[in-house]
């Protein structure tokens, strides 16, 4: 059951477009959201919380939408590793800087530099657009320019894929000998100082890992927006990525992007059918959880379907 | 810049500094003793100037003199401590003591989103203006340049009497003591007979009473609408931090450097004042990891 | 969960209709603030589409067919507004957009509109940029945009006080309170090029204290103070700016600000200029004494207590553009409901009325509207300034040209611009 579940959950999805289309482009938005919630994920297995991440979300888009508006026919892959790579590069020049700090001032520090540069965005707005953001025009696939419709089917698919690919490949690193001693910032700092590590390098590269993945969850929300705004940036995203990874599961890589299909549905109907009140909706549907299920939804799966833990998540 | 301007970017940076001071010393506090990042901060801050807006209307409405105003800002503070950090502890937080500290931040974060929907529902989108109690104390001219002695006097005054007299509470009263001895070893002060639990609701009813006064103080300078209480958590979070968990004085000190650095930031260089606090907070924990004041931590082996 | 799934795929069933019956309820879905900030703008007007929107159905409708609105919260973050735009568009199956008010949402959901080939008029936004940069077949503006906004504020300015030598500009620091500095500096600079800028403030959007701001504008001493902000930061700057008397020394322009004047009540002294985003006012010198406004003011004062502002107007003008288009596309059809098509092309060179002069569409899908501003007077009369000294400039000469850039036809503009600008001055 708790193989079988899963998986009939992913082919549910991978039939949305045809089942439902009308959910095709939420999911599309929640996957990529999940992807760069996996990046905080990380970041939670090692007992760290960061209220700053959208910055890397940001960056990717940015870099998609600047190169685009550089060169309009560049294509969609060339987009997708731009913005990668520009949330790499942000990943490395911020995490030098961060990995020294922990606990509560890595959170501010983390959210000081994400303000900074929702700060830059709106300031510099010959260069960002300011507040009305930029326009990510649709790229062509692979030198072909294809409708809005198809764009959007491909670019689930895609989102789809990247989320279980890099999923597997997010359990595979925590799972590795550098994952553990990763995992053990948060048990315990000093063993690992005494083995003859540096916490620091460890650190790093858990660090940029979870950067690479909000990267390409932003680069795949601005695209499917087609518009990037200082909002990517903007704090309350980043609480809103801890939220999500709570809700799923805290430490759990399955449960984040289980956590942002959930959110954001929660989200959509509750904006829908009560325009006034939906912020207060998800604040109590973030306290019921926590308070009754402080698990979030992949512990609340693991008590309905007791049996081996998956993907070596942290019993504590 | 000569000396004229010098000392005006001065007058509005302490003038700025002191309701930063007011509101970030709560936030300091509670982290200092419960070690929580109390998000809905900020929404106790707006809730605080709402309702002094409203009752200082109601008092004009009832024909009573505005210089009232002043007192109403202390009860709305009572207020917002009693009848909503109050609850929140009990009801709320004191049952994830135990859990992780990320499940604490996000119980504030939930109840940060449900009173942002909770004002509009209370006072609407449009936005309050009530300044009667600071038009009653007048202006003074400072070198052709007139300042609300409410801005000039009032505020920094108010941030000065609430300084010394946390101090004073927490070094020389019983109560300030038990909150300190809290503070500093959680496990020790229960061994020796303090109620913790106790010293937990009280900080935080002081804690979010001094969010509420924050706002309470802001509301004759400024218009009290939707979204303000989301930026001034981000700007208290900068003070805290910068200060050093906990860390009153500190809280004062950072306060200042932002107020002052922002409002020489406007004279200099504009398009960076919004920048300040945080350019501010980098630069001091690259310097010092743990804020201005912090300590390092004891390490667990 | 499951429910919310279900629900879903039963209204994903596509309705088979034929396009020439008439409907049962014409659906309209309205995007505008119903959170955030800019709420000030966006509750009011959701006040008056729902207002208008009864009174059309009371008689009967557009076309006789009954109106049913639904809104979308522009404060909700794009991700919501574009699922729910699409929502409203693909599975509600609505047969008009109004959005938005904001610039940002407009520069995102117009291309949207126009893939999902829906009619969406932009009811409110004003950034000048969409129609320069894109054509559109589906989009159109149904009142002016920033440029004969600022180009209009100028003139008055030049009209009213020809000497002044400096000026400082306080803005809110985001695409608006960038762009429209940018219109209103170019212009200033081609018609009065002996004008000394004294200071550029951009305090960021949503700033709740300019002390420091005021501090320096005290010490500049500058002739003119312009401001385009809105809502809580104009109100903010106006009290604080009033509080320390510097509204006695400087002159301020303040081009959004009627949609303020009530909330500021005394606060803002006489003699100080104020714009409307258009051609409407709730006391407009031509049509102030007109039963049908004034029916209109009192009814929506009834319902929220507030005088209109012209955010309301807007959305009046949008509501009224859609009912001409589709009298005019009924009328070209032979009396039958018109396809969505037949429906699109009404909209060339359509020409409608809200609470003030005409409107008409121009060949880029832009409206070409009035602008009237006035200055600040306490008459008494209300508990607020009112205008007096109102001017009214006729749209088409302030509105840039078919196939130009704003700022660069701006620019281009000589000192005499200001003389051949058609206006009509009605002293109170």
């Amino acid at each position: 059951m708790t193989r079988l579940l899963p998986a009939l959950l992913v082919l549910a999805i991978a039939a949305v477009p045809w089942l439902m289309p009308n959910l095709q482009v939420l999911l599309t938005l929640a996957l990529a959201k999940g992807i760069a919630v996996m990046g905080v994920t990380v970041l939670l297995r090692a007992g760290q919380v960061s209220f700053g991440h959208a910055l890397f979300f940001a960056v990717s888009a940015y870099a998609a939408a600047f190169l685009i508006a550089a060169w309009p026919g560049a294509d969609l892959i060339l987009v997708l590793v731009a913005g990668v790579a520009g949330a790499l590069v942000a990943g490395l020049l911020v995490g030098l800087f961060v990995v020294r700090y922990r606990g509560i001032f890595f959170s501010m520090l983390n959210l000081a530099f994400s303000m900074i540069f929702w700060s830059f965005l709106e300031k510099f707005y010959h260069l960002t657009g300011g507040a009305d953001g930029k326009r990510i025009r649709r790229p062509p696939v692979l030198g072909a320019d294809i409708g809005r419709s198809d764009f959007e089917l491909l670019l689930f698919y895609i989102t789809l894929g990247l989320a279980l690919a890099l999923a597997w490949f997010t359990l595979r690193w925590l799972g590795s000998p550098r994952g553990h001693l990763f995992r053990t910032i948060k048990t315990n700092e000093t063993r690992l100082q005494y083995l003859g590590m540096s916490p620091r390098h460890v650190m790093l590269s858990g660090y940029v890992l979870s950067a690479v993945l909000c990267g390409v969850g932003g680069v795949l929300m601005g695209l499917s927006q087609g518009v990037v705004t200082p909002d990517f940036a903007w704090w309350v995203r980043s609480g809103e990525m801890v939220f999500i990874a709570v809700l799923g599961g805290a430490g759990s890589v399955a449960g984040a992007l289980l956590g942002a299909i959930v959110y954001e549905m929660v989200r959509i109907y509750a904006s829908a059918f009560a325009g006034d009140i939906w912020q207060m909706l998800l604040g109590g549907f973030l306290l019921i959880i926590i308070l009754f299920a402080p698990g979030g939804l992949v512990g609340m799966f693991h008590r309905f379907f007791p049996g081996r833990a998956q993907d070596g998540e942290d019993r504590t | 810049m000569n000396f004229v301007t010098v000392l005006l970017a001065t007058f509005d940076g302490i003038a700025y500094a002191a309701l930063v001071f007011i509101v970030a010393v709560g936030l300091t506090l509670i982290f200092g003793v419960m070690r929580i990042v109390n998000v809905a901060h900020g929404s106790l801050y707006a809730i605080g100037a709402y309702l002094t807006a409203s009752l200082t209307a109601a008092i004009l409405a009832a024909g009573l003199p505005p210089y009232l105003g002043f007192p109403v800002m202390l009860v709305a503070a009572v207020v917002i401590g009693v009848v909503i950090g109050g609850p929140m502890e009990w009801l709320l937080l004191r049952r994830i003591y135990d859990k992780p500290e990320v499940l604490q931040l996000l119980v504030t974060f939930a109840v940060f989103m449900i009173l942002e929907d909770v004002q509009r529902l209370v006072w609407g989108t449009q936005p309050y203006f009530q300044s009667a109690a600071l038009q009653s104390l007048g202006m003074v001219q400072v070198f052709g340049v007139n300042y609300t002695v409410y801005q000039l006097i009032v505020l920094p005054l108010a941030a000065i009497v609430l300084l010394v007299g946390l101090r004073y509470f927490l070094r020389r009263t019983l109560v300030g003591k038990l909150i300190l001895a809290t503070t500093e070893d959680r496990e020790a002060a229960q061994a020796i007979g303090i109620n913790a639990d106790r010293v937990f609701l009280l900080t935080f009813v002081v804690g979010a009473a001094l969010a509420g006064l924050g706002g309470a103080l802001a509301q004759p300078t400024t218009s009290v609408l939707p979204g303000i209480g989301a930026d001034m958590i981000v700007l208290s979070f900068a003070v805290v931090a910068t200060a050093g968990l906990g860390q009153i004085e500190g809280a004062a000190v950072a306060a200042l450097l932002i107020g002052l650095g922002r409002s020489f930031a406007v004279y200099l260089w504009p398009e960076a004042a919004v920048l300040v606090p945080y350019i501010i907070m980098v630069l001091v924990l690259m310097v010092r990891p743990e804020g201005l004041f912090g300590s390092p931590a004891a390490r667990k082996i | 969960m499951k429910h919310l799934l279900l629900a879903s795929l039963v209204a994903a069933v596509p309705l088979t209709t034929y396009a020439q019956d008439k409907p049962a309820e014409l659906k309209i879905g309205v995007a505008t603030f119903l959170t955030g900030p800019a709420s000030v703008f966006g509750v009011p007007a959701r006040a008056a589409a729902e207002q208008i929107v009864e009174d059309m159905n009371a008689d009967g409708g557009i076309g006789g067919v009954p109106v049913r609105l639904s809104f979308i919260d522009e404060g909700a973050g794009a991700e919501a507004l574009t699922t729910e735009y699409r929502r409203l568009v693909e599975t509600e199956k609505v047969d008009a957009m109004l959005a938005a008010i904001s610039s940002g949402s407009c520069v995102t959901l117009a291309p949207l509109a126009e893939d999902l080939e829906v009619l969406n008029l932009m009811w409110d936004c004003g950034t000048q940029q969409i129609f320069e940069q894109d054509e559109y077949k589906y989009v159109f503006r149904t009142q002016a945009n920033a440029t004969p906004e600022m180009l209009a504020t100028v003139a008055y300015l030049l009209k009213t006080r020809p000497d002044f030598k400096t000026l400082a500009v306080v803005n809110q620091d985001y695409a608006w309170g960038r762009d429209s500095w940018e219109i209103f500096s170019t212009a200033l600079k081609a018609m009065k090029p002996d004008v000394e800028i004294v200071g550029e403030f951009f305090p960021k959007f949503g700033a709740a204290d300019f002390s420091t701001e005021i501090s320096r504008l005290q010490a500049l001493q500058p002739d003119v103070i312009l401001s385009t902000s809105w809502g809580g930061d104009l109100d903010t700057f106006v009290q604080q700016a009033a509080q320390r008397g510097l509204m006695n020394t400087s002159l301020f322009v303040l081009p959004l600000a009627e949609s303020s004047l009530e909330r500021l009540g005394s606060t803002l002294p006489a003699g100080h200029i104020v714009g409307a985003r258009g051609d409407h006012y709730f006391l407009h010198p031509e049509f102030r004494d007109d039963p049908e406004l004034k029916a209109f003011v009192e009814e929506f004062r009834e319902k929220t207590g507030a005088y209109p502002i012209y955010s309301v107007f807007h959305m009046v003008q949008a509501l009224a553009a859609l009912e001409a288009a589709y009298d005019k596309a009924i009328e070209a059809n032979g009396g039958a409901w018109p396809s969505e098509d037949q429906l699109v092309a009404a909209f060339e060179g359509l020409e409608f009325q809200g609470y003030g002069r005409p409107v008409t569409i121009r060949e880029d899908n832009q409206g070409i509207e009035a602008q009237l501003l006035g200055t600040t007077v306490q008459g008494g009369e209300y508990p607020f300034a009112t205008m007096e000294n109102v001017m009214i400039f006729d749209g088409a000469g302030i509105t840039t040209p078919i196939g130009e850039e704003s700022v660069e036809w701006v620019g281009g503009l000589g000192p005499d611009f200001v003389e051949s600008v058609k206006v009509d001055t009605f002293e109170n």
